[in-house]
């Protein structure tokens, strides 16, 4: 049985797993293994981990390289430094080559909490969605934080996945088919549909929950693969339920809420709804549930946006 | 400030901005404590022997900058700015909190005497050289001072604005590195080297000075050195000890971000007083 832990966590597990697995896994660090949980694979096959220090950008660079070798590099930092410090790295030397570097970064969204707005990562979904090649992936559980991992080491590819800092719940049953892709359908419904990432799952599913004390029943989807988006299950969403409600840790621009408004507005519109960080720069804090809740990202905006979505829908009608 | 160089007088100081600062980092339950100890003999010596500032006047266009570039040891510069009157000591026990002025890094929006809100390891050393070139361009006498950390000499922005403030013979503009050896994943030397620094920044064509980090006399001395123009810009290299003045701190990369009760910091309070190690 899987418990309750950090994703990221669950991660340096797995690449311990990976690592006894195959030869040819190599993980990189710049100078925050500890927090990264790579220190794991470090402790483990010191001979095939690289810690490059407070050099982001060089890191993926070197990891580039290392896969234009033969090498399979597993990168890993805050995603504050991934996103944004080493993107062009990112877009120039691994995915336009479509290089086999797998960045897989931390502490992702503004529940890091006490760091601030210098470590929080709100705009990598956006910059990542829109570099070719790149298949980017934010996992909401450890059993799919797992799972994503071996996925992504057999994927032929360049791949940017976000993990979060805080304890995750177990939200998949250890048997879940995971497939890079396809989103997972957690909760049946037919009023409304809610479709998560990352730490927003758990929130989306105790909207769920409340909404369906007032006689709303709403299907929720955990949105692992932010691309390739899912577009058959977003579409069968707006076809069944006719009215979507997004959820990220991430900047209203850009993300999943955006990438799913872009499939529903092209293919079958109905109106949707995005939870996110509403083109503000975030506070520190001291516990993710009140930052969460401050800037109106936490469960009761998800049932709040759901119940709009709704009434937009009555109205359209 | 220009009273007596009063090394004694600075020790006293720099000893209670520790208590300050493990007392502060300890309520917010995060923070960098190895590397503001570290820092906080410089900071105490420029806050409240050297710079021309005024804590009434934080915009004060004339005044001296100070751009802490290892932005994550905020607490030294937000206990030192506390006592110098920039804000009342109360807001140290809202640090890190939703919506307090005192962020996790410096915010320069939200903290008065904050000159260039910095935290990515780097940026703020850069944005120092480019405050230094905007002073000369208004013809301003005032210096403009960075610190930086030794793990910030692995990111090659550091290198390309090290570049940049030779090339512009920026002798306004002072870096002083913390070297305390230590980074988050443990001794410097063991996860990216950056040894021999002096050679490294002479060779990059800035005035070099090497110091105890600890010592107000050799601090005194490098600093009133740097104030003489030299028609390149001025680095100090101070050799530091990470934790410093917390013995079972000192010299250990675990304590760089490790969290602590009130409690324990009440312990290391203790620590501070038996040795008088600063
Ligand atoms: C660009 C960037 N990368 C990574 C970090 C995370 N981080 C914070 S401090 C630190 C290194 C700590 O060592 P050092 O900078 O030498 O600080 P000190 O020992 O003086 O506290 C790292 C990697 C960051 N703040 N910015």
């Amino acid at each position: 049985m899987t418990a309750a832990q950090p994703n990221r966590e669950m991660y340096g597990k797995t690449l311990v797993e990976l690592g006894e697995r195959n030869p040819r896994v190599v993980v990189l660090d710049a100078d925050v293994a500890k927090s990264t949980n790579t220190y794991r694979f470090r402790d483990r096959y010191p001979e095939r981990f690289f810690d490059l220090g407070a050099a982001e950008l060089n890191m993926v660079c070197i990891a580039a390289g290392l896969a234009a070798t033969g090498w399979i590099p597993f990168a890993s930092t805050f995603v504050i430094f991934a996103s944004l410090r080493a993107v062009e790295a990112v877009r120039t030397s691994v995915a336009y080559p479509k290089l086999n570097v797998k960045i897989v970064a931390t502490n992702a969204g503004v529940e890091i909490c006490g760091d601030g707005v210098t470590h929080q990562g709100v705009e990598d979904l956006a910059v990542m969605r829109a570099i070719a090649n790149l298949v980017v992936l934010a996992p909401s559980d450890p059993v799919t934080t797992r799972l994503a991992t071996l996925a992504i080491a057999e994927y032929e590819g360049p791949v940017y996945m976000r993990l979060g800092r805080q304890p995750a719940p177990v939200l998949h049953d250890e048997s879940v088919e995971f497939r890079i892709g396809r989103m997972i359908r957690l909760r049946e419904g037919g009023d409304v549909t809610l479709i998560a990432c990352g730490n927003m799952v758990e929130h989306a599913l105790l909207a769920a929950e409340e909404l369906a004390r007032e006689g709303i029943e709403a299907r929720v989807l955990d949105c692992h693969t932010i691309k390739p988006i899912d577009r058959e299950e977003i579409i069968r969403a707006a076809l069944e339920t006719g009215a979507i409600v997004t959820a990220e840790d991430h900047s209203i621009h850009g993300g999943l809420g955006a990438a799913v408004a872009e499939v529903v507005t092209e293919t079958y519109p109905v109106p949707v709804r995005r939870v996110g960080l509403r083109d503000v720069f975030a506070s520190s804090g001291r516990d993710p549930k009140t930052l969460l809740a401050r800037y109106d990202m936490d469960y009761r905006a998800i049932a709040r946006e759901a119940r709009q979505v709704l009434a937009l829908r009555a109205r359209q009608r | 400030m220009t009273s007596e160089f009063d090394p004694a007088r600075l020790a006293a100081i720099a000893r209670d901005l520790r208590v300050l600062i493990l007392r502060m980092i300890a309520n917010a339950g995060s923070g960098h404590p190895g590397g503001s100890l570290s820092a906080v003999d410089i900071i105490t010596y420029l806050y409240f022997r050297h710079l021309r500032i005024d804590p009434e006047r934080p915009h004060w266009e004339d005044r001296d900058r100070f751009v802490l570039s290892k932005g994550h040891c905020a607490p030294a510069l937000y206990a030192a700015l506390a006592r110098r009157g920039y804000f009342p000591e109360a807001w140290l026990w809202t640090l890190r909190d939703v919506g307090s002025p005192l962020q996790g890094h410096p915010d320069m929006r939200k903290t008065p005497g904050v000159d260039m809100t910095t935290g990515s390891l780097g940026q703020g050393f850069a944005c120092a050289v480019g405050i230094a070139l905007g002073a000369r361009l208004q013809g301003k006498t005032y210096r403009v001072y960075a610190m930086l950390s030794d793990a910030e000499l692995q990111e090659g922005v550091t290198w390309e604005a090290a570049l940049a403030a030779a090339h512009h013979r920026l002798d306004n503009l002072i870096a002083v590195i913390d070297n305390n050896r230590c980074q988050t994943d443990g001794f410097t030397a063991d996860i990216v080297a950056v040894e021999p620094i002096d050679e490294k920044w002479s060779a990059f064509g800035w005035d070099v000075q090497r110091i105890d980090g600890h010592d107000f006399v050799q601090i005194h001395a490098a600093f009133q050195r740097a104030l003489q123009p030299r028609g390149r810009p001025h680095v100090i290299i101070a050799d530091t000890v990470k934790g410093k003045g917390v013995r079972s701190m000192e010299n250990r990369p675990e304590w760089h971000a490790q969290p602590f009760t009130p409690e324990q910091a009440e312990v290391f309070i203790g620590e501070l007083f038996e040795g008088g190690s600063s």
